[in-house]
């Protein structure tokens, strides 16, 4: 039997025994069951990442079951495995494997374990056939099941209103670029007659240039197709302007935001634009509007992470913001780099995320950074985690030296964008350094915020909670803030102890660190070398092996600059949290305006509830009260039925009973008729 | 089983029970409608398993003059199968539905059922116009006794709307079928799909069908009937109307308008697609303003009906492939929702979805299928109710790209509305007393919901099976519409506009 077989299906049949089982097995036996499955999935998927690597193995596919056959539409169940694939195996079902042991500590107290186990297997087969599609369509379906995975899982504390608000956003939010995704399809299908993803990727070098009818326009083929495409990348990789689910979607536990919304579904976008990028680069435009996108993204996204108390909105922001380097890169034609990001990303964003985790676990759910501080001492092994996540998401490293994770691939992605060398490569290479100015700053901050300083626990009210029990938490709410100025242990701790998590949640950790320390050295020279590159791929992403060379040979200054605004980044957060920690609150008195703007996330929220939620609710009242009970209703069955009452009334009337009336009737009808006759 | 007359034999297994449960006491008469359903059903997969796929169009014809040129004519195509399919899938379920909440007149109500499936089956079987014209017409009395006997308080008002609309259509159809059998020469309808009407009469004759199809899809305008009929009738009849009742607009479309009528077809389709388009976004927008779940999700049915009448009208393979699937999808899944419905409206007797709130804590079994059906719904991929979506609406736009975009917003909001639904009920805090000491599912609901979940699950993941008896039939249809096939408004040009400009069409599609 075929290894990918297990692979995909191992989890997908976790998760529907454990999610049928569910209590019957008992939370042990699921999470067993569960846990082994992804282990085995990840046992499996390295040897096939290895052999694509070493060059033994070569790209193949693996029928399932016949699912479509419409005229000449036609497409099946089936598992492509190639060196893209290949990738994002094992990305997914090691970040994966890694959750679920995570899960065993973080989730430790849950009454609903067995269901947060399921969905996790649940969400890994999905995002599994997402990535093993041969087909749009299929591809699709794997879009669609991580849509609802992440749906489930955001909302997995279900009693809480933020939660399910939050997962019915995503999930709406994500349709909307499903709608540009499912119009792809069916342009691609009336343009190549086929939805087999090599057949499309063949026929698309003839069809650039063409030009097609679309919504009373007509543009190039190319580029309708790729937009539409990418709309649907758009809202799954939460790029400016169909990003506002992804903050949100931190209501979830912190394990399902280090899986899905950090680690792998969110790059499902970079994964299709990568995988239909021979489709891509046939139109020029397509490209420009990808690279566009990424850029602002990058921007936008970085620049509010700057402001965000929460350690997970942090995080999530920092997530939007690398997902747009990953796109800027796929947008200059620097799919390899776009990949390679991807790849060591999904390690140090796990990591964080998780090492976040950790901490929110020690901090008994605490998650604003105000109420930190000093936590290097109480839980360092999760502070060494973080310091490797920060210095590989930072970028840090030393040119044709060693570097962690970030470094080779951020810098491979600026370097491409500078080498490219048209005038929005060029703009999205600054704006690239702009954001790892930005990164830096930020997760400097996160890092000072959390572990350094002094405690600041006191003004917590999760820690209060804590420390004085369930019994008087109503005091506790009530006296809340000013018990943190009188503290009686006077040195803002509370009397709490943070304590270091358990070994099922330190492994992951140590796990994720290597990986965010070793991924960019070891692996840079396949992804992204103008030689082996090309040699890795086996054609399975678009490899510009002249871009990729052109990038090795950018100035002296391009290469240093990530470097240099890096440790600018961190020279500011530095003075800001540590020098003067009174700096920030005097920025903001200073720049207000700029601050509200950046704190409230740029107004996206409220301009969105403005033009579209609440014009919605409206449209549907106006339609139901006046459209359907006031017209058709009125004026349709109910006019009808009044009409015929009307008329009954007069028809009694008329009924008079006298006979005089009754022959005047009469006479006034038979002359008529005469006088009609004759007069014909 | 040539010449056996099985269809016939379907029609009689319910009529001859109906005719029992009428003089039966209730626990007798609920065990006989039970047995009969479920007989009919076997026969259907006995029909099923029969069925020559890739052989002649019509099977199991049977064919008895009766009186002045009418014929007892039945047979099916593939089509009709698979509505036969649905009609006798979902009879038992209903039967099990009404088995503990109908406690008034059971053996009149059970009656009333069996007699609708005998004349639902009739429907999809008739190969005779006026046949056909008379199961289609004497179904509404079923319906109407069952929403105004045993429906909610409105009842009365409920049942008016739904026999005055219905029946309104239906004298224009029976006009305009009294003239083709006179025009033509004979009332079979295979001859009939193949004769052709002179192009100036066909559309005549393609309006009076479509007043009579249209109020039964329904589509905007002419749907107000439905909400107020689904509110008011006893949870199986809401089942059933959802399930079948509404799929016989859909199948008068396949079976008469567009064979019969290509060209009037082709003229109307603007007519078809304006219409459909506005039931999409005007009903979906409703249905997310609904306090009441039944309503919720009738207008959620206009929306979704609407995706069938797009992917009839889109003249190709896929649209109605598509089509014929979002129908079977729908039979399956709004009367899963209506049963779901049913299952807490028997604990709690409301249908206001304030009044619920945190089923998910003491209803598991429940949540989880109501969360499958709400999938479906969406139109989930792997759950039936995307594959019709897919192909229907993938049919449409290799005609109109503007009828597709507009109609494919419907993912957007059917996901708004239903989710929403499903996080008021399902998800947040027990806020309810009554609602949280609810029991979850019984082994009789249980066994209602299992099989429609197997279902929906088998059509999303290998619809193969459903698609391939209705192959032949779609293809020949197909054929008959390339004579009338509008040119969609894609035009592929082969060069840059610039330099090919008089190649390309000089008038652009709006």
């Amino acid at each position: 039997m075929n290894p990918i077989l297990f692979i995909v299906f191992l989890p997908l049949l976790a998760a529907i025994v454990g999610g049928l089982g569910n209590r019957m097995l008992g939370n042990v036996a699921v999470k067993t069951l569960t846990t082994g499955a992804l282990f085995a999935s990840c046992a499996l998927s390295w040897p096939v990442f290895i052999g694509f690597l070493s060059g033994t193995l070569h790209a193949g596919v693996t029928p399932v079951l016949h699912w479509v056959q419409s005229g000449t539409l036609s497409f099946d169940w089936a598992l492509r495995v190639d060196p893209l694939t290949a990738v994002m195996l094992v990305v997914i079902t090691t970040v994966s494997a890694l959750v679920h042991l995570y899960s065993w500590g973080y989730m430790d107290e849950d009454p609903d374990q067995p269901r947060f186990f399921a969905y996790l297997s649940l969400f890994t087969f999905a995002m599994l056939m997402l990535v093993t599609a041969d087909n749009l369509v299929q591809m699709f379906f794997g879009w669609e099941g991580v849509g609802l995975a992440s749906y489930l899982l955001i909302g997995f504390w279900f009693r809480k209103p933020s939660a399910n608000a939050a997962a019915i956003k995503a999930f709406v939010v994500n349709r909307v670029g499903d709608l540009g995704f499912m119009l792809g399809i069916f342009g691609t299908y009336l343009v190549f007659h086929t939805v087999s993803i090599p057949e499309i990727l063949a026929a698309a070098p003839a069809m650039a240039g063409t030009t097609i009818g679309f919504l009373g326009g007509r543009f190039d083929t190319m580029t309708v197709l790729c937009v539409l495409l990418f709309i649907g990348a758009m809202g799954k990789s939460a790029q400016l302007g169909l990003h506002t689910w992804l903050p949100d979607a931190m209501e979830g536990p912190t394990p399902v935001s280090a899986l899905i919304h950090a680690a792998t579904m969110v790059t499902a976008g970079v994964f299709m634009v990568c995988r239909l990028s021979p489709m891509f680069v046939t139109s020029p435009q397509a490209m420009q509007f990808v690279t566009f996108i990424g850029a602002a993204t990058c921007f936008f996204a970085a620049t509010v992470g700057t402001t965000q108390w929460d350690i997970k909105r942090v995080i999530a922001y920092s997530t939007c913001s690398q997902l747009g380097y990953m796109f800027f890169a796929a947008g200059v034609g620097a799919f390899g780099s776009a990949m390679f990001h991807l790849f060591t990303h999904a390690f140090f964003k796990a990591l964080l995320f998780l090492g976040a985790g950790s901490v929110i676990h020690a901090m008994h759910h605490e998650q604003d950074m105000r109420f930190y501080g000093n936590l290097r001492k109480e839980i360092p092994l999760t502070f060494w985690a973080m310091l490797a996540g920060t210095l590989a998401i930072t970028g840090v490293g030393i040119v044709d030296v060693f570097g962690f994770a970030g470094f080779y691939s951020k810098d491979s992605i600026l370097e491409a964008a500078y080498a490219r060398g048209t005038e929005l490569s060029q703009f999205a290479f600054v704006i690239g350094i702009i954001a790892a100015l930005l990164t830096s700053f930020y997760s400097w901050r996160l890092m000072f915020l959390t572990f350094w300083g002094k405690p600041r626990w006191a003004g917590s009210e999760h820690i209060q909670h804590a420390v004085h029990g369930a019994a008087d938490h109503a005091d506790a709410e009530d006296a809340g803030h000013d018990h943190a100025l009188g503290d009686v242990h006077a040195d803002g701790t509370a009397g709490y102890r943070p304590h270091e998590s358990p070994l099922s949640m330190l492994i992951p950790l140590g796990v994720l660190s290597l990986g965010a320390v070793l991924a960019g050295f070891v692996f840079h020279t396949a992804f992204t070398d103008p030689e082996h590159g090309a040699a890795f791929w086996q054609g399975s992403v678009f490899f510009d092996e002249k871009l990729m060379h052109a990038a090795h040979q950018v100035p002296f200054l391009v290469k240093w600059a990530p470097f240099a605004v890096m440790l600018t980044g961190l020279g500011i957060a530095y003075g800001a949290y540590i020098r003067n920690p009174r700096f920030p609150a005097a920025f903001v008195a200073q720049f207000g305006a700029v601050y509200q703007f950046l704190y409230n996330k740029w107004y996206f929220d409220e301009l969105y509830n403005a033009i579209f939620v609440r014009p919605a609710f409206w449209l549907g009242r106006q339609f139901w009260k006046l459209g359907d009970i006031g017209f058709i209703d009125r004026f349709g069955p109910n006019g009808a039925a009044w009409v015929v009452a009307q008329g009954s009334t007069y028809a009694k009337r008329v009924q008079s009973g006298y006979l005089y009336s009754y022959a005047l009737v009469m006479l006034v009808g038979l002359v008529g008729a005469i006088s009609w006759v004759l007069a014909r | 089983m040539s010449g056996f007359p099985i269809l016939s034999l379907m029609i009689l297994v319910p009529l001859v029970a109906a005719i029992a449960c009428l003089i039966a006491d209730a626990p007798t008469a609920r065990r006989v409608a039970l047995v009969a359903t479920l007989i009919d059903f076997a026969l259907g997969v006995a029909l099923w398993a029969n069925y020559d796929i890739g052989g002649a169009q019509w099977q199991f014809t049977e064919r008895a003059h009766l009186f002045a040129g009418f014929d007892w004519a039945l047979g099916i195509d593939g089509i009709a199968l698979m509505l036969i399919m649905l009609s006798v899938f979902l009879m038992p379920i209903c039967i099990g539905a009404s088995w503990l909440s109908i406690e008034k007149r059971v053996g009149e109500y059970m009656a009333a059922f069996l007699l609708m499936e005998a004349l639902m089956i009739g429907v999809f079987a008739a190969q005779d116009l006026y046949l056909f014209y008379i199961f289609f017409e004497a179904g509404l009395i079923p319906m109407y006794l069952i929403i105004g006997v045993w429906g909610g308080a409105e009842r009365i008002y409920a049942s008016y709307k739904f026999f005055l609309y219905t029946l309104l259509g239906s004298v224009l159809m029976l006009i305009a079928m009294l003239w083709m059998a006179n025009e033509a020469g004979t009332t079979s309808i295979p001859v009939l799909m193949a004769y052709d009407f002179a192009p100036g009469a066909q559309k005549w004759l393609w309006l009076a069908f479509f007043a009579s199809f249209a109020v039964k899809m329904p589509m905007w305008p002419v749907h107000t009937w439905l909400p107020d009929a689904h509110v008011q009738a006893p949870t199986a009849g809401s089942v059933i109307l959802a399930g079948v009742l509404l799929k016989m607009g859909g199948y008068g479309f396949i079976r008469f308008s567009l064979p019969m009528f290509p060209q009037a077809s082709a003229q109307f389709a603007w007519l078809v697609f304006a219409l459909s388009m506005i039931a999409v976004v005007y009903t979906s927008l409703v249905a997310l303003v609904q306090h009441d779940m039944k309503k919720l999700i009738a207008y959620s049915s206009v929306a979704h009906m609407a995706i069938v009448t797009v992917g009839l009208f889109a003249f190709n393979v896929q649209g109605l492939e598509g089509a014929m699937i979002v129908m079977l999808s729908h039979g399956l899944v709004s009367g899963a929702l209506f049963l779901s419905v049913g299952v807490i409206y028997d604990r709690l007797h409301t249908r206001e979805i304030h009044r619920y709130g945190g089923l998910a804590i003491n209803m598991p079994k429940y949540s989880l299928f109501f969360m499958l059906f709400t999938m479906a719904s969406v139109g989930l991929p792997g759950t039936s109710g995307f594959i019709g979506e897919l192909l229907s609406l993938l049919g449409i736009f290799q005609l109109s790209s503007w009828v597709a975009a507009v109609c494919t917003t419907g993912i957007i909001l059917g996901a708004a509305y239903m989710l929403f639904l499903y996080a008021r009920v399902i998800y947040g805090v027990q806020k309810n007393a009554d609602a949280a000491a609810m029991p979850d599912l019984d082994t009789r609901e249980w066994l209602m919901m299992v099989p429609i979940a197997l279902g929906v699950l088998w059509m999303g993941v290998y619809p193969e099976s459903f698609l391939a008896p209705m192959r032949a039939d779609i293809a020949a249809l197909d054929a008959r519409l390339a004579q009338a096939r509008p040119v969609g408004d894609s035009r592929l040009a082969a060069a840059k506009p610039a330099t090919a400009a008089p190649l390309a069409p000089p008038a652009e599609a709006r």
